[in-house]
């Protein structure tokens, strides 16, 4: 089947704020997504990237419809998720799952490892009794679990070890679509690492899309196809991952980007920090909404509010002044030296054959 | 003498539990420079904030510090009579915590908070006096319209001018050492970036020295002048900043720098370590990094390695270190 697996567009979330208790009236609206639109195709990663409060884990549940959109369709093949309902809705989320950041609180600490994976497919009439089971110890080593975990509880469990188990959960029902939400922001690095390879792995085994919700770019740099940059319940920038990290054309990615402290003593104090934070979504400045902190805004930016221009082939940009802006002047290379080099690849080799 | 304005030495911090004793620092010897800044790394439960916590004397029942010194210009803060710590805290010595939200009190305004500090030190300035210094502390952090800040309440502020806050707070009286740990964790990158880049210029505008706690190694290489680099309650390799980053000796090391996603290079896989930690209470023995680390050998599974010197000032607690020289 052609088409990508998810379109959305013009996606919009506003919750209403009411103030006075029984003539409660509204005194305003927080507009957390605001007219978002991507696609996302078969075994493909996107990324929606941004900093707190920019509204992307808004936009993964709306798409999930766990919350309702106020403007906007979701379409899943083509049909569109929020007008469906009943059992077309519940087949529909069989394919639609997510893993959640927090491995602590995702999971219910009074099921076992196996009641949790397999509680899924229980909701989804799948197999029987005997059949869950087998499946449940074939997910438990997919994501590099052990037979004999299925009977323990989540608190016998690292954080690491969680997000396997819901990551388990996740893929328990076949899903086409995974949404992660920011799931590896909880973990410590090394852990970070395992289970950014287990997903690359299983994307590669299963054939899965992600919609991959994240606030790190350097993780971003090394899961995704595709990345969305948001700002404000808007996407500012999207482009293919190498576009976008090779030529930032937006004040803001690049702000983001120019942030991420490198793991190099050499580049020490070249971090540019972006001044000011993130204006409430209540009251979102007009015209462009970053030209508060953007250090290139002007008269115009102040009024008109910029729209996604197309820049090169699936690179899109919402700034009016992108061509005129000095060069990015992001420079990453280098940052490890020969001998450290030259030690992780040691470490990598005596790795692979411990594994053998 | 040396320049050293903290020096740790054979520090042990255990905690009672029912199944005995555990050490979750055990046998630490660090020392910070004058002006300069150290960074602590290591993943979570390694021990870096119970070091610091021990350092001062924060650590509460059931743990307790049961050995070593921790040396303030060479006067044993492990000595002092409680009230005499009590004075050490806040004028020599002040801590800043990851989260800004729960160390700030929600019930008072920021500025009786900063003040609230200042007059546990100074019993005798007035209050009109009390309210100017702390606006400036606050004017010292770059927090725009100071004024005004100091009538608000800390829900009013977001996370990066609570952490300026703190930070106000910290270095209201002056202390010569700020213990800051995890800073900037629970914020988002842009504002850490501005928080480091203020914590470096007040070092430079007054001299304190800094112990950084962070498990971030962009956050270290940002920051640091030395490393420690710690692994379940002990040091595993220490030295200069460049030296850490530019020879890691330690297969430990190796492994956090290989699990950081570098934005200068595309890898198929991250060089994950495998498995975790170690929880306090069921240390392997010999190297306690031993059944994680790749280069593990019959030795490293009987005695756990000394902290030798691997380079002039670089020290390294790994009997196989440099890696090289021994698989070829």
């Amino acid at each position: 089947m052609s088409g990508p697996l998810l379109e959305v567009t013009g996606l919009a979330k506003h919750y209403p704020v009411r103030k006075g208790l029984i003539l409660a009236k509204q005194v305003g609206t927080v507009r957390a997504v605001d007219g978002v639109s991507f696609s996302l195709d078969r075994g493909e990663t996107l990324a929606l990237v941004g900093e707190s409060g920019c509204g992307k884990s808004t936009t993964a549940r709306l798409v999930l419809r766990l919350i309702e959109p106020s403007a906007g369709a979701i379409r899943f093949e083509g049909k569109d998720v929020t007008r469906v309902s009943g059992a077309a809705m519940r087949a529909m989320r069989r394919r639609m799952q997510i893993v959640f950041q927090d491995p602590y609180a995702s999971l219910n600490p009074r099921l076992t490892v196996a009641e949790t994976i397999a509680e899924p497919m229980q909701v989804h009439g799948i197999g029987n009794a005997a059949s869950r089971r087998a499946r449940v110890a074939e997910l438990l080593s997919l994501v590099g679990l052990r037979a004999f975990h299925a009977e323990r509880y989540p608190h016998e469990f690292s954080g690491g070890q969680r997000q396997r188990i819901g990551i388990a959960r996740a893929l328990s029902v076949q899903p086409d679509l995974v949404v992660c939400d920011e799931p590896v922001s909880a973990l410590d690095v090394s852990i970070q690492a395992q289970v950014v390879n287990l997903l690359k792995d299983l994307q590669r085994r299963l054939g899965l899309s992600y919609l991959f919700i994240a606030h790190d770019l350097a993780v971003v740099k090394h899961v995704a196809d595709r990345v969305a940059v948001m700002y404000l319940g808007q996407i500012v920038e999207t482009g293919p991952k190498r576009d976008l990290f090779a030529a930032p054309r937006h004040p803001y990615t690049r702000a983001l980007l120019a942030a991420i402290p490198h793991p190099d003593p050499q580049r020490r104090g070249q971090v540019k920090p972006l001044g000011g934070d993130v204006p409430s979504p209540m009251n979102p400045p007009p015209g462009c909404r970053f030209h508060t902190r953007c250090p290139f805004a002007q008269e115009r930016c102040r009024t008109e509010a910029p729209a996604l221009r197309t820049l090169a082939p699936g690179h899109d940009v919402a700034c009016h002044f992108t061509e005129t802006l000095p060069p990015a002047g992001l420079d990453f290379s280098g940052g490890l030296s020969d001998v450290a080099a030259r030690r992780l690849a040691l470490y990598a080799d005596a790795k692979a054959r411990n594994a053998a | 003498m040396s320049d050293d304005l903290l020096r740790i030495e054979a520090l042990r911090t255990v905690f009672r539990t029912h199944g005995g004793e555990i050490a979750a620092v055990d046998g630490v010897d660090l020392s910070v420079p004058r002006g300069r800044t150290l960074g602590i790394v290591g993943e979570s439960g390694c021990g870096k904030s119970v070091l610091s916590l021990s350092v001062m004397r924060l650590v509460t029942h059931p743990g307790r510090v049961a050995a070593g010194r921790v040396l303030l210009e060479g006067r044993d803060l492990l000595a002092l009579s409680n009230a005499e710590m009590r004075d050490v805290r806040g004028s020599q010595v002040a801590m800043i915590f990851q989260e800004p939200m729960t160390s700030l009190n929600p019930v008072h305004t920021v500025g009786f908070q900063i003040t609230e500090a200042m007059r546990a030190h100074d019993t005798r300035a007035s209050n009109a006096e009390l309210r100017n210094r702390a606006i400036e502390a606050l004017t010292r952090v770059r927090i725009p319209a100071p004024e005004r800040r100091f009538e608000e309440y800390p829900h009013q502020l977001s996370g990066g001018m609570r952490q300026r806050v703190m930070i106000a707070m910290a270095l209201a009286c002056q202390p010569k050492l700020l213990i800051a740990d995890e800073p900037t964790t629970a914020l988002d990158v842009t504002v850490q970036a501005q928080i480091l880049d203020l914590l470096r210029d007040l070092q430079q505008e007054t001299g304190m020295s800094i112990i950084l706690i962070t498990h971030d190694l962009g956050v270290v290489a940002e920051m640091a002048d030395e490393v420690a680099v710690m692994y379940a309650g002990r040091v595993v390799e220490r030295g200069a900043a460049g030296a850490i980053f530019a020879d890691p000796m330690h297969p430990y090391t190796l492994g956090l720098l290989g699990s950081i996603p570098r934005l200068d290079e595309e890898r198929e896989n991250l060089l994950a370590i495998e498995g975790s930690v170690p929880p306090p209470f069921a240390l392997p023995k010999g190297c306690r990094f031993h059944p994680r680390c790749p280069f593990a050998s019959e030795p490293c599974l009987k005695e756990p390695p000394p902290l030798r010197e691997v380079a002039p000032g670089h020290q390294a607690a790994c009997i196989r270190a440099p890696v090289e020289a021994f698989v070829a």
